[in-house]
């Protein structure tokens, strides 16, 4: 919808030209910005034309800019590992290798292809929606978040810290996520991916990765039935009754339109079972 | 900037924060439409150097040297995309508000993609088809036929204006260009009870751009409901343009007119109001205790508000035989209390007047409605004006479903004319649809049931409460309706109804598909089901042995009542045996910890509104041998356009092709009370065929008299007398051939429907997944099968929407909390089964060519049908709406919220 309050939109080139003033937010792909009226947003600073590599492969793993868009990132994932999410989580076997998780991460948003042409992997993550896919990646495969500070300098923390409520980053007053990192060990890892909403494409209601590092380290990332992303860890493969412990004792599950805390609770305790054992 | 659109370059200077979408309809590129404005619904979707996208949240500053591709330009009328034959074909759209982004977005589809379609097109909402015939219009399906002249009736004739819609070159009720036009913005209030004290505009007023604010100040005295019917004292004179009292969240405060959207919505901010915050009430059952905030306590029964003083709307209290007595003696008892939610009607078209003085200073309205002729009548009682100053028209309006029955934006944009003497538009946002639109009403039903153990009804009684909001709206014939059909399909000598409809400081609810047998239906069927399991008896055979049949009094609780419902067909027997015979057929056992069910429900629909219900038509013979026909009714997907087409087709032995229709203007036709009610075929279309009629008499007469023959017949667009054909040019050299035809509405026949479903449900999810789903209709004389189909489709997803899905919540202190389509799902290609749908053979002896209306009934045993299937499957009952994951996992694993 047209933002009848932005009096002013900057398209920074460079990275001296980004800053961000009060009363002014960051736009990437805008699928998100432009979909609700903020009383008072006087201004976007566009950061999609500073020439951003989306994905940059690394010795040490792979560089996802955060304008990177998602139907960039769902490429990453090999056409031969693309699951049908119709059915994803409803009990099946996930794939085992980390790389099908681009697509099935991309294919839980709410919003279809036409949407992941323009929407940004750092904009789903900075938005902190609990369910927000990218988060769900992300925080799944270890990945740092880093930020940009003002004046120059950058910062980095742990994606599934980076969010830190509905809608609460830890970005600060004119920083900017600049980039997610994903560690090659992430990379070389199993993962098994769970998902379930209300209606077969849904919005999540909860979403459930688990990954099992070369040594045995396996650590499962709920996200969508929090408020914010949780991750168990473990040093090589927890018992049954250990995961579900560690499940109930969370207490911010979320409760919205598209699920109730307590089923929420239930869905991914029942998930991280099943990644458990698929994991075994 | 400059950019291309479909190969033509364009300059543009977009305003900071401004969207593709709006950038193209300044550009009058008005195929592109305005489902949501939130990136939801896919109906704005362009491609932009090739990619799809919705031009809805794209922002406009991107735009430089960028080539964007909307349906136009993939095809017209004389070219068309093969896609947009191909919708055309398969008859896939009814309102048609969805295709032009639906054909975009398909486009880009490959040969591989075809199976992937649910992924690919869940950034399209389809309120309309079930999305069956959108599969077969993308698979290259074709679902129509192209009869011979004079026999359109029968066949699956395609819509009139399909071509235009698939290319976007039909128009809606906002895809033209006004110059000098004005756009209005309503303040609304922050409260869901309050009074105004005081209200200052003068800030507002002083703002540039700003050319009127309307406050309760300027509003006429003149009471009266949004609800529209034929004599508006079926409705609640409780409602003014502008009231000082303000009993819901969302009610107009006061209304900014200015040069745009932007400069009004920021006026808003300029005015000051200060409240005298009320208590309210939000619990219907809360409402009508003692002590409870009063909504309309100055209203009485003059205004047609029956207990205001416990703010009661309505109330229906009556006993037949000794119920009580009944079930004391009765060998099987079946009770049980049921709620259901509000739904909203998600039309993608959302509420929108606009309205202008034209040259001889007569004020027109041209609007997104169902009945603009109840519009203009209404509207001249309000502002005192005669009906010759005065025209309401409609354009095709994108979709309906009850909720255009009502007078949402014509008031204020007329108050707004009146007033600045210019054009002015007021358009609802997808917000304003789910906040300040009216939704489904919220219904807790509780039933009981008594039977014999041979399984005849004793007892049957039914407490009804029905949450109406704030406003009475439609809530006096939902309530009466809805406790209608629902009990008096059944036959049992003691009979209970208690029903009330009650006002809360929740928003307003109003008319939808069903008119509140939904919600009753869903209860009584459920119970229905509960007392066959108690019986031991077959669901299908309890029914058999106790729905009324011809030469039964179809009686709610008053024996022998006078009525003009009549049996004109019936084929209730014949759709319980389609159904059962359908579910008989072998299933797939379900996936390992899935729990397989099967459950079915019935339902009965009064084939339209009692009290009346008016049309006129004309058919007129042009010089070229085609016929102009003028008729009242308003096409919104209902596909009544189709079938007067074929009607007067078929009348004159012609082909459609060669039928003109002007329509839904009340400067057209002297009348039509509107399309609900499911009255456009048997009604208007009824009028439509004695005018036919009529006018083939006139030609046959005007024949005879300019040549010496007779025994002539109408045919090709003149008559044909043995080997002489005489040509409309030579029939007309005497003077014009116009007929009229008239229908009043009286008597009503009744239809039937039946559903029935397979399912498969994961106890430990609350996952279902439909393994069969089928319909049985009666429709009489099924004029065009292809379209009832859709209709049927259409209804169906629509209740497994209401069944599954969809929930307006709200707060519990009157704000709702799902104000968009993100947060209130609407089903997608990836949620509807296919429906077969199967038709009972009858002729109707009331309707056009034996033809019954089916547009609501379909909807109405859906859930029911869907409950009692997955009561099957789990061994509990649900007996709350919408049966979501959450809900049925809960009741499966027993757990306590």
């Amino acid at each position: 919808m047209d933002l009848i309050d932005v009096q002013e939109v900057r398209v920074p080139a460079t990275r001296a030209e980004l800053n961000v003033a009060a009363g002014e937010k960051v736009l990437a792909g805008g699928t998100w910005l432009y979909s609700v009226r903020e009383t008072g947003l006087r201004g976007l600073v566009d950061i999609t034309r500073l020439g951003w590599q989306p994905v940059t492969h690394t010795d040490s793993g792979l560089v996802i800019a955060a304008t990177c868009t998602v139907a960039e990132l769902s490429r990453l994932t090999p056409p031969s590992l693309r699951t049908d999410p119709v059915r994803a989580g409803g009990g099946d076997k996930s794939h085992g290798d980390p790389l099908a998780l681009f697509w099935q991460c991309a294919n839980s948003l709410l919003a279809s292809f036409k949407i992941w042409n323009v929407a940004t992997v750092g904009g789903n993550i900075a938005l902190a929606l609990p369910a927000g896919p990218m988060i769900s990646l992300a925080a799944s495969l270890d990945a740092e978040a880093v930020i940009w500070m003002p004046g120059g300098g950058e910062r980095r923390m742990p994606v599934a810290e980076f969010v830190t409520g509905v809608m609460r980053t830890a970005l600060r007053p004119g920083e900017v996520l600049r980039e997610i990192a994903i560690p090659r060990a992430s990379l070389e890892s199993r993962t098994g991916f769970r998902r379930i909403a209300l209606n077969a494409l849904g919005r999540t209601g909860t979403l459930v990765i688990a990954r099992r590092a070369p040594g045995g380290q396996t650590v499962f990332t709920v996200t969508g039935g929090t408020t914010r992303p949780v991750q168990l860890r473990f040093d090589g493969l927890p018992p049954a009754s250990l995961v579900e412990s560690r499940m109930r004792a969370i207490d911010y599950w979320y409760d919205d339109a598209h699920g109730s805390a307590d089923w929420r609770r239930a869905m991914s305790v029942r998930f991280a079972e099943q990644l458990r054992r698929e994991l075994q | 900037m400059r950019f291309s659109v479909n190969g033509s370059p364009v300059d543009a200077d977009p305003a900071a924060g401004q969207v593709l979408r709006t950038v193209l309809r300044d550009l009058d590129r008005f195929d592109v439409k305005k489902g949501c404005d939130s990136g939801d619904c896919g109906a704005c979707t362009v491609l932009l150097d090739g990619d799809p996208i919705h031009s809805c949240i794209y922002p406009a500053h991107r735009l430089e040297g960028a080539s964007v591709t909307t349906v136009a330009g993939l095809g017209s009328s004389e070219h068309p995309h093969p896609l947009q034959k191909s919708f055309v074909d398969a008859a896939g759209f009814q309102c048609g508000f969805c295709t032009a982004g639906l054909i975009v977005t398909a486009s880009t589809f490959t040969e591989d993609d075809l199976g992937d379609l649910p992924r690919l097109l869940k950034g399209n909402i389809c309120r309309c088809t079930g999305y069956r015939s959108i599969r077969d219009a993308i698979c290259g399906r074709p679902n129509t036929q192209t009869p011979a002249s004079g026999e359109a009736a029968g066949q699956s004739v395609r819509a009139p204006a399909g071509l235009r819609i698939a290319t976007g070159e039909e128009e809606f009720t906002l895809d033209f260009r006004t110059t000098g036009l004005l756009h209005l913005a309503v303040l609304k209030s922050p409260h869901a009870h309050a009074r105004i004290r005081s209200i200052d505009v003068s800030h507002a007023l002083a703002a540039e751009g700003v050319h009127a604010v309307l406050t309760h100040r300027d509003s006429p005295g003149t009471l009266f409901s949004t609800g529209r019917h034929e004599m508006r004292t079926d409705d609640p004179d409780d409602t003014l343009v502008l009231d000082p009292v303000l009993r819901f969240i969302g009610q107009r405060v006061a209304a900014v007119v200015a040069d745009s959207v932007a400069i009004a919505e920021r006026a808003l901010a300029l005015i000051e109001v200060d409240y005298e915050v009320l208590p309210g009430v939000f619990d219907p059952e809360l409402a009508r205790q003692p002590g409870a905030p009063l909504l309309h306590a100055d209203k009485g029964t003059d205004q047609r508000v029956a207990a205001p003083e416990r703010n009661v709307l309505a109330q229906l209290h009556g006993e037949m035989g000794d119920v009580d007595a009944a079930i004391a003696s009765a060998d099987a008892v079946a009770t049980g209390t049921w709620q259901t939610q509000r739904v909203s009607h998600a039309a993608l078209e959302t509420h929108a007047t606009r309205g202008w003085l034209d040259a001889d200073g007569r004020l027109v309205l041209r609007t997104s409605s169902q009945v603009p002729y109840l519009v203009r009548d209404e509207l001249c009682h309000i502002f005192g004006l005669a009906p010759s100053r005065l025209r309401v028209f409609t354009a095709r309006v994108g979709g309906g479903f009850g909720g255009k029955q009502e007078l949402f934006t014509e008031d204020l944009v007329t108050l707004a004319v009146l007033r600045t003497g210019r054009p002015v538009q007021y358009e609802f946002t997808r917000e304003d649809e789910f906040t300040v639109a009216s939704p489904r009403h919220p219904m807790r039903v509780s039933v009981t049931l008594a039977a014999t153990s041979d399984g005849t009804l004793t007892a049957m009684a039914v407490d009804e409460l029905m949450d109406t909001g704030a406003y009475g709206n439609h809530g006096i014939g939902v309530m009466f309706h809805s406790v209608h059909e629902s009990i008096s399909v059944y036959r049992c000598a003691n009979k209970r109804v208690d029903a009330e409809s009650v006002y809360t400081n929740n928003l307003p609810s109003g008319a939808f598909r069903g008119y509140g047998l939904g919600q009753v239906i869903f209860a009584i069927e459920s119970a229905m089901d509960e007392l066959a399991r108690t019986l031991g008896m077959d669901p299908f055979e309890l029914r058999r042995r106790n729905v009324v049949v011809p030469g039964d009094d179809m009686v709610i609780v008053e024996p022998h009542a006078e009525t003009d419902l009549i049996y004109g067909s019936y084929g209730l027997d014949q759709c319980l045996d389609l159904v059962q015979g359908a579910l008989a057929g072998p299933l797939p056992l379900p996936d390992s910890g899935w729990l397989g069910g099967t459950g079915m429900a019935l339902a009965m629909i009064a084939s339209l509104p009692p009290r009346g219900h008016y049309a006129d038509a004309t058919v007129t013979l042009l010089p070229d041998g085609d016929y102009e026909i003028g008729v009242g009714t308003v096409e919104f997907g209902n596909g009544t356009t189709t079938v007067h087409a074929q009607l007067v087709a078929s009348a004159l032995g012609t082909t459609v092709e060669r039928v003109r229709i002007r329509q839904s203007d009340t400067d057209v036709v002297e009348y039509d009370t509107g399309a609900f009610g499911s009255a456009g075929v048997v009604v208007a279309g009824k009028a439509l065929l004695a005018a036919a009629s009529s006018l083939a008499e006139l030609m046959l007469e005007r024949a005879y008299s300019i040549s010496p023959l007779s025994g002539g017949v109408v045919s090709g667009g003149g008559v044909l007398v043995g080997s002489l054909f005489l040509s409309a040019s030579e029939l007309l050299a005497d003077g014009p051939l116009t007929a009229t035809g008239r229908h009043d509405g009286t008597p009503r026949t009744v239809a039937f429907n039946v559903h029935g479903f397979r399912v498969a449900v994961n106890p430990d999810t609350g996952e279902v997944r439909i393994l069969q789903s089928v319909q049985a209709a009666d429709a009489g004389t099924v004029l065009n099968p292809e379209q009832l189909r859709g209709q049927i489709e259409g209804a169906t997803a629509q209740a497994i929407g209401t069944a599954l899905y969809e929930e307006l919540r709200l707060d519990g202190a009157g704000r709702v909390t799902t104000t968009a389509f993100r947060n209130y799902h609407v089903p997608r290609f990836a949620d509807i089964p296919v429906t077969e749908v199967l038709f009972a053979e009858t002729f109707d002896a009331l309707g056009p060519l034996g033809a019954k209306s089916m547009s609501e009934a379909p909807y109405n045993p859906v859930a029911p049908a869907l409950a009692n299937a997955i009561r099957d499957a789990l061994g509990v009952r649900p007996s709350e709406l919408p049966m979501s994951r959450d809900r049925l996992w809960r009741l499966a694993s027993g757990a306590a919220r």
